[in-house]
């Protein structure tokens, strides 16, 4: 089951195209799997950012942060994974806005295409702003070229489109006057705070989509509450999308910290055992 | 040779040798060790074959208590436990967590007088399926032949295994549908190692899948499919739902969001389900609280507290409403996490958690509380005493204070009725007032016992048998015209 069918990578970010064909066959734009590469391993969501419901197919995009993420990146076409759940969260809401911006940062790049998708299907002018540190470092560019009337780059060494991040491309169409309906987030806590408060003098509806730590991601744990307009929400059942003008930032940085010491334990954990398992085979 | 009944009242309760409390405050292996074999035919001996069975008439599926013990009481142990599994599937699971102490044991005429001498059903029930199970004498279950019909079931808690076991005799192919990468609803994400081994629940679902049942993990119905999926493009004829009471409450007061509150499902999921007690070899986090305060005086309190223990916390403090008599959790549980040096801080609740900079748990200020009017329960009804605060130190917080009803299937069904709550509304025997969908459980009840969740999911296999012949017989007649 949940067979890895392709990979690739491009710098800290892992393609992984995935045998799930049930969930191939329900998901939709905006939602979320929950994943474990193993037994051992810890439930993490990832968006899915494409499927194919001819091949079964789901396909993800992973950015190495610690652990989970890593030992995803290790695993090779031919392997399976421990379990893939989903689809979660309820899907983006899609309808005709009129000029809809997706921001992309990171893992976001991909994430935005099946909504920027949904979008254009749904006779909406799209705007697809996605930003890196520097030109290599973009993905899923041709697929969201064909879904996006324009594609917009943001680098921070300059190397490709406007010097700077998505914000900065968003604030200066807004202070150009060019009429924005919808916009959509998808990136770290952090950019998803920037972009929501450059939105915000211009009062753009905004959705963001929340990535606060999650375990089982059906809404019996709470541990993904997010405060959202002064009321806790449970982001993976509620959201992940929630108005950016109306999120506790400050909160939910502080959450996303939780575990930083653990993640530290385990991630020094395992080098050690990757270097045990070296020398065993002798190659230290 | 058969004793008088003299000399069966003369014998006196067999207690099971349990780890000691300054022992087991720091392992996760279950606390007591169960009966030796000549214990258990000893206690058995106690019981007095009594004509009126008030044992019985306390149990929710009324086992056949007096015979079972009567077995026990001629070595014949795995006799006796295939006998309790007429009546209760999960003997070695309900032996260790029914209240029997309000159920059965509540009823026995030996503990009249006093409660602790009551004969130890549970302890009958927890050792002769035990022995069967250790070994290796579980009994291959006939099953009648398949009828061609096809039945779901969403959740594999205690009633939904119950609905399936009952099913694949009757001769229906049986699919569960499971949203966890592992099967036994709270009997495995909640109740820890230390009071039911995982290794137990596992046994019986492996159990189930040799006779036939399959089960899809990872499958959150009402996201995956809808229950009308189900039925018209995956062609199932009926489908029960049994996936528990789930949603965590918490307290509406300044703080809940802080690092180091969690709801007792995170906690409890986080250390059992992902055995995060074995951190970093199981890669899901736990922070191990220094001071740890739990909310709430039920079964889930007792096991956050104790589990908190047991991860390493310093000290562990219970804060409860109400009154100790009160308390809704088995009075094993209370006994051993009183044992443990688990503190009561009784007629107390938070008013505010504090935290600092970093956005962490510092203490807590609550308010007491003193015995008021009996509510409808006819409970004591607690009242808060003003002005009279207090605060403590504290790194962590476990709420487990109660659940709320999952909406995420009965949004995704809107033809089927649900109370106020959010609860499915069925009738006795489990029929949703959507055609050919049963509930059964928490989902149903609110939060309850592991007994009464069985006793829902044999009603409804009953009541889905019933239905399904009825309209087989009608689609068959029909068919021949
Ligand atoms: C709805 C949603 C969709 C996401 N989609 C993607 C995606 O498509 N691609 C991608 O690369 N990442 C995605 N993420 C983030 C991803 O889940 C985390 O990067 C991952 O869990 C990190 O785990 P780790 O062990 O590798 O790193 P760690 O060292 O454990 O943590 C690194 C960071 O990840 C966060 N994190 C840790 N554990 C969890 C958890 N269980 N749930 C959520 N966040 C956690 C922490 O806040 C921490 O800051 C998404 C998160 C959410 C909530
Ligand atoms: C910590 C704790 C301790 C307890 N201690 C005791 C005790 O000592 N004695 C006692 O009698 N009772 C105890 N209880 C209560 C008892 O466990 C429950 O009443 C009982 O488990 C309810 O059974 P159920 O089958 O209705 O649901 P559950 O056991 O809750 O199982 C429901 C299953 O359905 C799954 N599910 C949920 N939603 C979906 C979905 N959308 N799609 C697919 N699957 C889904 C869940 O993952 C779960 O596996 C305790 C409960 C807890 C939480
Ligand atoms: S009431 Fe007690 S003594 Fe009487 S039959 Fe039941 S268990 Fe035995
Ligand atoms: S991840 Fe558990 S409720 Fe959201």
């Amino acid at each position: 089951m949940y067979e890895v069918l392709e990979r690739s990578e491009i710098f800290n970010v892992h393609k992984m195209v995935i045998k799930a064909p049930e969930i191939a066959n329900s998901i939709n734009a905006g939602q979320f799997v929950i994943i474990m590469g193993s037994e051992y391993s810890e439930r993490i969501p990832l968006t899915v950012s494409d499927w194919n419901t001819d091949t079964g197919t789901i396909t993800l995009y992973i950015l190495e942060a610690g652990i989970s993420t890593l030992e995803l990146a290790r695993m090779k076409v031919g392997d399976s994974l421990y379990a893939v759940t989903g689809p979660l969260g309820i899907p983006s809401e899609i309808k005709h806005y009129g000029t809809v911006v997706l921001g992309g940062g990171c893992y976001g790049i991909g994430g935005i295409y099946p909504t920027a998708r949904a979008c254009k299907e749904a006779g909406n002018k799209v705007i697809a702003i996605i930003e890196a540190r520097y030109s290599p470092m973009f993905y899923h560019e041709k697929e969201l070229h064909a879904v996006s009337d324009q594609v917009l780059y943001a680098t921070v060494d300059g190397s490709r489109g406007r010097k700077g991040k998505v914000e900065d491309v968003v604030t200066e169409m807004l202070e150009k006057g060019i009429k924005i309906d919808q916009a959509f987030f998808m990136g770290c806590a952090e950019m998803l705070e920037r972009c929501s408060e450059a939105t915000r003098p211009y009062a753009i509806p905004t959705k963001v989509a929340l990535n606060s730590i999650m375990l089982d991601g059906s809404g019996m744990c709470g541990a993904c509450r997010v405060s959202v307009g002064g009321e806790t929400r449970f982001a993976c059942v509620d959201g992940p999308e929630f108005d950016g003008h109306k999120v506790d930032w400050k909160e939910l940085h502080k959450r996303k910290r939780a575990y930083a010491e653990q993640e530290i334990v385990v991630y020094q954990s395992y080098s050690h055992e990757c270097l045990s398992e070296k020398k065993l085979r002798g190659e230290l | 040779m058969a004793l008088t009944t003299k000399e069966r009242m003369a014998i006196e309760r067999h207690r099971m040798a349990e780890q000691p409390p300054d022992f087991r405050n720091r392992n996760f292996e279950e606390v007591p060790y169960g009966y030796t074999p000549e214990q258990a035919v000893a206690e058995a001996q106690r019981c007095l074959s009594c004509k009126k069975m008030p044992c019985v008439s306390g149990c929710p599926v009324e086992i056949p208590i007096p015979e079972f013990i009567a077995l026990a009481a001629e070595e014949k142990f795995a006799e006796s436990a295939r006998l309790i599994k007429t009546k209760n599937v999960l003997p070695a699971v309900c032996g260790r967590v029914c209240p029997q102490e309000t159920q059965c044991e509540g009823q026995c005429v030996r503990g009249k007088k006093d409660i602790a001498e009551a004969i130890a059903i549970g302890n009958l029930e927890r050792f002769v399926a035990d022995y069967e199970r250790e070994n290796d004498l579980m009994e291959v279950l006939k099953i009648q032949d398949k009828n061609g019909l096809k039945t779901a079931v969403i959740g594999s808690g205690p009633s939904g295994l119950t609905v399936a076991g009952d099913l694949v005799k009757l001769g229906y192919k049986v699919t569960i549908y499971e949203a966890f990468h592992r099967g036994g609803g709270v009997l495995v994400y909640g109740i820890p190692e230390f009071r039911l081994p995982k290794k137990i629940v596992e046994a019986e679902i492996g159990a189930l899948e040799d006779l036939g049942v399959k089960i899809y993990y990872n499958s959150v119905i009402g996201r995956l499919y809808k229950v009308d999926d189900l039925f018209h493009s995956m062609g199932f004829n009926a489908v029960y739902i049994g996936v528990g009471a789930g949603l965590p409450i918490f307290l509406d007061i300044p703080g809940m969001n802080l690092n180091g509150v969690f709801s007792a499902n995170e906690y409890l999921t986080r250390s059992n389900l992902m055995k995060s007690y074995l951190f970093p070899e199981y890669r899901t986090p736990m922070i191990v609280g220094r001071k740890v305060a739990v909310l709430g005086g039920g079964n889930v309190a007792m096991d956050s507290a104790r589990t908190a223990l047991r991860l390493g916390a310093e000290k562990v403090t219970i804060v409860y409403r109400r009154a100790r008599e009160q308390m809704p959790a088995r009075a094993a549980e209370l006994h051993h996490a009183e044992e443990e040096e688990i503190e009561f801080r009784l007629l107390s609740s938070p008013v505010e958690i504090f935290g600092n900079e970093g956005g962490w748990v510092t203490g807590m200020k609550c308010q007491r509380y003193e015995l008021g009017e009996p509510d409808e329960s006819g409970r004591q009804r607690p009242v808060p005493i003003e002005n009279s605060f207090f605060e403590f130190d504290c790194d962590q917080v476990i709420v487990s204070i109660g659940g709320q009803a999952n909406p995420l299937i009965t949004k995704t069904t809107p033809d089927m009725k649900v109370n106020k709550w959010g609860y499915i509304e069925v009738d006795p025997w489990g029929r949703t007032s959507k055609k050919f969908v049963y509930a059964g459980g928490d989902i149903v009840t609110g939060a309850a016992t592991v007994i009464s969740a069985m006793g829902a999911g044999r009603r409804a296999a009953k009541a889905i048998h019933e239905d399904l012949m009825k309209e087989s017989d009608e689609t068959f007649t029909q068919g021949w015209w």
